[in-house]
């Protein structure tokens, strides 16, 4: 068990700047996030793709964003725990008691929510009856890829995983690839790859088709692709992966017992605390009048909601507004003075 | 203003005045209809706001930018027809909109 001050759900942008933020007042804090790197939608949704409405900053990519934060707040030494999903919170006296999935738990006096749009969670293929094969022969990620060797599998999707995993299966397995339309999104590179397995009979590649039927028995046997215009195609294979890309889903979050409206949480403008003591929500996740989703506000909610962490981990104590540039205090943490 | 009907994947139709400007998405989302997420807030960043356009309007509406279909690779059964309502901004020239929706967006 970790007792700390606030627990940070979501190491996105506006989770980070808010343990910036705790820092600076003196507050101790733990991060967790589902995904298996930090920045939330930054590192996962555009990664290389340039912000430009990041105050004082002309022109930055969601990584390097991500990288500055880090560092912002390295000298705090605040742990990030990723892989694991806050799955449960209950109150303990005047702490929350929060379990993740790998079973770290934490006692906290708050707990600031910045979860985005939710956790990210692969999008799975929209026939019912692959759920019956999954994790067995359908498979939306890759964990050991020797398990597919002298096989059939058949990969869809347009994307670089997609196309990444069927250039490296097809080096020891026989591999379909199919994709809706004719484009991929993945790399040029890897599609002209792609085309040249194909000519080389090394790939077999189905465009402008879709997944329309799943069959076997314990063991997944085949399946049934359907073109744009109809026709269909009977395909014998050992697995089938599908790379999607990523949806986001709310998850536990809405067993916490918060008031939710449309996927977003509603909170104070004063200190983003919700209907809950001791819960905060910031960023995209948090909903009040005016509500706009930009990293900036982000920002403004976390240092706001730093400040009513304060009251519930410190009832005793004053809180004084102070500046970095002149606090010995906030130099000290900052570990700028002796 | 354009008046836009949007069909639930029930059956349940919903027509609304959408004002010049706004998007189908917003039309959609400031008149609670449900079937529409939007989670990104019509950013184009995730695909939660996918519709059906009907055939005969397919064609008729401004064609996909760049990286729509990216997005649409993402959709839940995405089709021949599929759109990203955040990226059909509203004009006189869309009175008559006929969009049907997904079974879901997630």
């Amino acid at each position: 068990m970790i007792k700390t001050d606030v627990v940070i759900v979501g190491a996105g942008p506006t989770g980070l700047f808010c343990a910036h933020q705790l820092g600076i007042i003196g507050l101790k804090c733990e991060i967790v996030d589902n995904l298996d790197k930090i920045g939330g939608q930054c590192i996962e949704l555009y990664p290389e793709k340039p912000i430009y409405d990041i105050p004082a900053i002309p022109e930055c990519t969601g990584e390097e964003l991500t990288n500055n934060l880090l560092k912002q707040i390295e000298v705090f030494k605040f742990k990030i725990h990723l892989n694991q999903r806050v799955e449960k919170i209950s109150k303990e006296g005047s702490n929350w008691k929060l379990t993740t999935s790998t079973q770290q738990d934490f006692l906290s006096s708050n707990i600031v929510i910045a979860g985005g749009v939710g956790s990210f969670e692969p999008r799975k293929f929209s026939i019912k009856e692959c759920e019956k094969y999954e994790n067995n022969s359908v498979f939306y990620s890759i964990k050991d890829k020797s398990i597919f060797n002298s096989k059939t599998v058949a990969i869809f999707g347009g994307g670089d995983s997609a196309l990444d995993w069927a250039i490296e299966l097809s080096k020891n397995s026989k591999v379909i690839l199919v994709h809706r339309r004719d484009e991929f999104r993945g790399a040029s590179s890897s599609v002209d790859k792609i085309k040249q397995l194909e000519k080389e009979n090394k790939i077999e590649l189905f465009t402008k088709y879709q997944l329309s039927k799943i069959s076997g028995d314990n063991n997944l046997e085949g399946i049934e692709i359907k073109h744009d215009d109809g026709k269909v195609k009977s395909l014998k294979i050992n697995y089938l992966l599908g790379f999607f890309g990523l949806i986001m889903q709310l998850g536990p979050i809405l067993d916490w017992g918060l008031n939710v409206d449309k996927k977003t949480i509603p909170v104070n403008t004063e200190s983003f605390e919700t209907n809950q003591k001791g819960i905060f929500a910031i960023g995209d996740i948090c909903s009040y009048p005016g509500k706009l989703k930009l990293i900036l506000s982000g920002f403004h909610e976390g240092a706001l909601a730093a400040r009513g962490c304060f009251k519930n981990a410190k009832p005793d104590e004053k809180l004084r507004f102070e500046f970095t540039t002149t606090s010995k205090s906030i130099l000290k943490r900052l570990g700028k003075s002796n | 203003m354009a008046k836009v009907t949007y069909i639930e994947n029930n059956g349940k139709s919903h027509t609304i005045n959408v004002e010049n400007g706004l998007t189908v998405m917003e039309g959609a989302v400031q008149n609670n209809i449900p079937g529409i997420d939007a989670d990104c807030g019509g950013s184009m960043a995730c695909a939660t706001c996918h519709v059906y356009v009907k055939e005969d309007w397919f064609n008729k509406i401004p064609s996909k930018q760049e990286g729509e279909d990216d997005m649409l690779d993402q959709a839940y059964e995405p089709k021949k027809n599929s759109r990203l309502s955040c990226q059909l901004i509203v004009s006189e020239e869309l009175e008559g909109l006929i969009v049907n929706l997904p079974e879901k967006q997630i």
